[in-house]
């Protein structure tokens, strides 16, 4: 018979990782429960704290870096466990041991060679901008918009920018970009459990914020929103950050932006999990859609604090997710069933997550997916 | 007077002594000015301990004593009883705790510490005065706020020891929660059967005087006599002439949600709570009477015989004088509708433990059938534990009730219909009398099934065709490791237990502590579990916190023997820490008297100055504070004395 006994060291391995929070799991299953893994696959949350409880976690197990950080577990956690912080120690120690999935590797490594997880070159970091007469950030500008990685190299992501700079210059807000001087944030590094470069990353970002006089940022991402506002401090880069949906609710409220023209559809809205869940921004994106005329906003079954996950975080968004196992698919279901026409996003991975299931679930046509900013940029 | 001080030093086993060198501070007191002798002992509370104490203050003729061991809470009194016994005043003693606020929190410079806190205490003590304690009467009537079954059961033990009880009661009639229970576990008693002779019991004694209806608005004074304003409110029907006789609430035609029922069931607008109601007397509903609302129908005045029915009653307000208080306020359930997940309030078969209780129970709306919305009986039957309990997002205690009234759902349920039962536990606390066997019982006997595991969901979104028309309990049961769904019909949600909505107004009103959690707080959690901070107000039953019936009676009966101690004694001693006014300089300009929360200083209209009720003041220093001439000073505090504490601290 095999013999098992607890491995204290391991144990003792993954509190040091930053795994403190499992010491409050009083194994009660709601994690498991509130975990959207398990409307597709099982995935015991519960029992993988349980093993890193006493140190017993393998490594090389698909469990270990299969949480996408969506938060819905900690949401409800009755002992107010940090989940997400032991996942991220279990990956760090995973990483270490070089356990971490291939395709997670070679994204990583492109962030540390590239500045951007796309493996493309530096140079052409604003290409994207280049006929759009956007400025480069000067001392005196008053924002930085910080597009995210994604809607810079990505084709199908594009748009969200596009329409972003559009809007802000309708709007007359004075803002800049920093182009080839910025890397990515580097929120899904540290979930991925690379934390030294998620530091790396960082340190640059926040030196190069420092020495263009950078004070404001907008940003299209709920993670850059997330790492810049809540991590950064950390390594002492403290700038003010305002996620675009936010910003146009103000721009709305203010009259900068007036919204003449109609848009008469149905649109439901996602609400991203590190714009909701982990942030508490619920209602400016509501309020955006509602000021636009003749828009009927509809609800998801599950939203706001509910809200079902695109997949995409947690650095799921580099890897792989079989098709049945994908939770966006299931999202493009409940907007259907809620009669949408349109799907409103306000991050970049939802888009590319949802883009796909529409595709490979051969419902094009069907539903659109939008970004916020496009949604505005259309009816002024 | 040459002072003569004594300095004890307690190790308090390893309390004091692992972190503080004990000896060393012996040392060290015995050099300070006025110590005569100074010493260190194991415990100092200990018998010779105190009789250590007692014969030096003989044999050395000490005049002060100081002792450094725990807080003042735990041993004050010891000490000064036992200065008192060797023939010193017991204001001439000192305490320096060096344990709470020294040996317990640090661990380099505890030694040095402790000698800092000791020479403050030594110097304070130098300028101690004696005092004489006060003594004043103890008023024979109790007042009893709230009357479940705590409040019952402690207003009889009192009221058959042979003195007047006040018992103030909110709602129209007595029983509070446990009226509303069907069986209570473990014995299966029926509730109703074991509380109503009880109840009748108060309405019938002739020291009890009951004020439902009720609620007290003031309280004012000290232990022994304190006055209460209770407002009476009015029934609109005279208790006098009515002879309970029920004619009124069958003819009136206004509906409304019972609350005796949580909703299940419609009363009427001029009701008797439920048949076995304390007093059996009804009262109007003016919020929903139409006579009050539209000024037509009085259909209860016209049939009522005995003409009792009196729309023009007004609000009596009583003045009442007690001596002591039993709070016993009971508590609130958890509404489990923000537990969205949950489906309470969408689903129409999801329902609480309270709603289950009046579903069973032959007098409410089904008779005691257990029947769905559709008035079938259920198949199968969840019990979702810990809803709103243990919980950081809603309440972190356990509730204490709820494992146990789920066993017993289970058991009615399996009594009263086909149904199979599922209970989801995180963890099965039964450690009553009794209780572990009836888990058993439930378990062997009828057949329950256990899965482990918080639930994280109920829907009714069908992913089979077993599933469809059925709520689906989502939940993983984690000693198999897997995440499962129980479809079923009924879903019984195991509420907490929590403090009263209005717990902080009552906490306010009598002088009560509350805890973090919310409720009412003990003088100390183990030792004193009836008593509050003020003086001569107990408090008794879930107030205090969650409980089940037995405990609640032993609480409830603690608290009438508490009152019944201080009766038998019939006066008690006051601090003699009091404010007093130095009437040379007092000028009369009343601030004191403004900033006074107890009304404890009055002006002496003659002599133009300010005068003390010394049994009212209760020595928080308040008026010394504010007055502007310094001629208010607070014996056992006065500014010589805390100064010197000051000045030895800062050395």
């Amino acid at each position: 018979m095999a013999v098992i006994n607890p491995f204290t060291e391991a144990a003792e391995a993954m509190i040091e990782a930053g795994g403190e929070a499992l010491k409050s799991c009083y194994q009660c299953g709601l994690c498991t429960g509130a975990c959207p893994w398990n409307l597709v696959r099982s995935f015991l949350t519960r029992r993988l704290i349980h093993e890193a409880q006493i140190g017993l976690v393998e490594l090389e197990s698909e469990d270990v870096w299969l949480c996408a950080t969506c938060g819905a577990c900690v949401e409800r956690c009755p002992r107010g466990v940090e989940i997400i912080d032991i996942m991220r120690a279990l990956r760090r120690i995973g990483t270490q041991w070089a356990a971490n999935p291939k395709s997670l590797k070679t994204v990583m490594a492109s962030l540390g060679t590239v500045g951007n997880p796309f493996g493309k070159a530096r140079e052409k970091r604003s290409d994207w901008a280049k006929d759009l007469g956007v400025k480069a950030f000067a001392p005196n500008t008053e924002f930085l918009y910080f597009p995210c990685c994604t809607p810079i190299y990505d084709q199908r992501a594009r748009r969200i920018a596009l329409a972003t700079v559009d809007v802000l210059n309708k709007a007359g807000v004075d803002f800049g970009i920093l182009g080839t001087e910025e890397n990515c944030c580097g929120e899904s590094a540290r979930k991925a459990g690379e934390e030294k470069l998620f530091q790396s990353l960082a340190e640059a970002n926040i030196e190069a914020f420092k020495d263009n006089g950078v004070s404001k940022i907008i940003v299209s991402s709920p993670h850059c929103y997330h790492s810049f506002r809540n991590e950064y401090p950390e390594l002492d880069g403290n700038f003010e950050v305002v996620h675009i949906t936010q910003f146009l609710a103000e721009l709305i409220d203010n009259k900068r932006l007036k919204l003449t023209k109609s848009f008469p559809k149905k649109v439901a809205y996602h609400d991203p999990c590190y714009l909701g869940r982990h942030n508490k921004i619920y209602d400016e994106p509501r309020r955006v859609l509602e000021s636009i005329p003749e828009l009927e906003l509809v609800e998801l079954p599950d939203c706001r604090e509910d809200s079902l996950c695109c997949g995409g975080g947690g650095g799921r968004i580099w890897m792989e997710t079989k098709k049945g196992e994908r939770f966006s698919d299931i999202r493009i279901e409940q907007a259907l069933e809620v009669g949408a026409e349109v799907l409103a996003i306000s991050c970049p991975y939802c888009l590319l997550n949802f883009d796909d299931s529409l595709l490979t679930m051969d419902k094009e046509g069907l539903l659109e997916i939008r970004d916020i900013s496009e949604l505005v940029k259309e009816v002024i | 007077m040459d002072r003569r001080i004594g300095v004890y030093i307690c190790y308090c086993g390893a309390n004091i002594a692992a972190t503080v060198n004990v000896k060393e501070v012996a040392e060290f007191a015995a050099s300070l000015r006025g110590v005569v002798v100074a010493r260190d002992y194991m415990f100092m509370c200990s018998d010779p301990g105190q009789e250590l104490i007692k014969n030096d203050i003989k044999e050395y003729g000490l005049n002060r004593v100081v002792v450094a061991s725990c807080s003042p809470l735990l041993h004050e009194r010891t000490f000064r009883r036992v200065c008192r016994d060797a023939g010193l005043n017991p204001y001439l003693f000192e305490m320096a705790n060096i344990r709470e606020h020294c040996s317990w929190v640090h661990e380099d410079g505890a030694t040095e510490k402790a000698k800092e806190l000791v020479r403050a205490a030594v110097m304070r003590v130098y300028y101690h005065e004696p005092l004489e304690l006060m003594e004043v009467p103890i008023n024979p009537n109790t007042l009893i706020v709230g009357g479940g079954i705590a409040g019952i059961q402690a207003a009889l033990d009192i009221a058959n020891a042979g003195y007047k009880v006040y018992l103030v009661e909110r709602e129209p009639s007595i029983g509070g929660h446990m009226i509303q229970l069907d069986k209570t576990f473990p014995t299966l008693d029926c509730s109703a059967c074991i509380l109503t002779p009880k109840m009748s019991d108060v309405g019938s004694h002739p020291n009890i005087e009951l004020l439902t209806h009720s609620e007290v608005e003031e309280i004012s004074g000290y232990i022994g006599n304190f006055k209460a304003k209770v407002r009476k409110k009015a029934r609109y029907v005279d208790e006098e002439k009515c002879t309970g006789c029920g004619v009124c609430q069958e003819k009136c035609p206004w509906k409304v949600d019972s609350e005796f029922d949580v909703g299940l069931a419609k009363r009427k607008a001029i009701y008797i709570p439920f048949p076995q109601a304390v007093p059996n007397t009804p009262v109007i509903d003016k919020e929903h009477c139409i006579y009050f609302l539209k000024g037509t129908c009085r259909a209860c005045e016209k049939f009522c015989e005995a003409g009792a029915i009196d729309f023009e009653q007004k609000d009596q307000l009583l003045e009442l004088e007690v001596g002591s208080v039993i709070v016993a306020t009971g508590y609130d359930v958890f509404d489990p509708s923000v537990i969205s997940q949950y489906g309470y309030g969408k689903y129409d078969n999801v329902i609480t433990g309270l709603e289950f209780e009046r579903l069973s129970n032959a007098t409410g709306p089904t008779g005691g059938q257990i029947l769905l919305k559709n008035n079938q009986p259920p198949q199968s039957v969840a019990i979702v534990h810990c809803v709103g309990s243990r919980d950081k997002n809603f309440h972190e205690y356990c509730s204490r009730v709820c494992c146990m009234y789920a066993l017993k759902f289970a058991h009615l349920i399996k009594e009263k219909t086909e149904a199979e039962v599922y209970q989801m536990y995180i963890d099965m606390r039964c450690f009553g009398e009794g209780y572990e066997e009836f888990y058993e019982r439930v378990s062997t006997q009828d057949g329950v099934k256990y899965i482990r595991g918080k639930v994280s969901r109920v829907t009714d979104r069908a992913l089979t065709d077993e599933e469809k028309g059925k709520l689906i309990v989502c939940v993983e049961d984690t000693l198999l490791g897997s995440f499962i769904r129980v479809p079923v019909d009924m879903v019984i949600l195991s509420i907490a237990l929590e403090p009263r909505a209005d717990a902080e107004k009552i906490a306010k009103l009598f002088s009560i502590g509350r805890r973090a959690d919310g409720f009412f707080m003990e003088r100390h959690v183990k030792l004193e579990p009836i008593a509050t901070l003020t003086d001569g107000i107990f408090i008794a039953g879930c107030c205090q916190s969650p409980k089940d019936i037995p405990d609640t009676v032993a609480q409830a009966k603690g608290a009438a023997s508490e009152v019944l101690r201080l009766l038998a004694q019939g006066k008690v001693e006051i601090e003699p820490i009091v404010a007093f006014v130095d009437e040379e300089v007092c000028s009369g300009c009343g601030l004191c008297e403004k900033v006074c929360p107890f009304g404890a200083l009055t002006p002496d209209g003659i002599e133009r100055v300010m005068m003390v009720n010394r049994a009212l003041c209760k020595g928080c220093g308040a008026c010394a504070g504010v007055c502007p001439s310094s001629a208010i000073s607070l014996s056992h505090f006065t500014p010589r004395q805390i100064l010197e504490q000051v000045e030895a601290l800062s050395y």
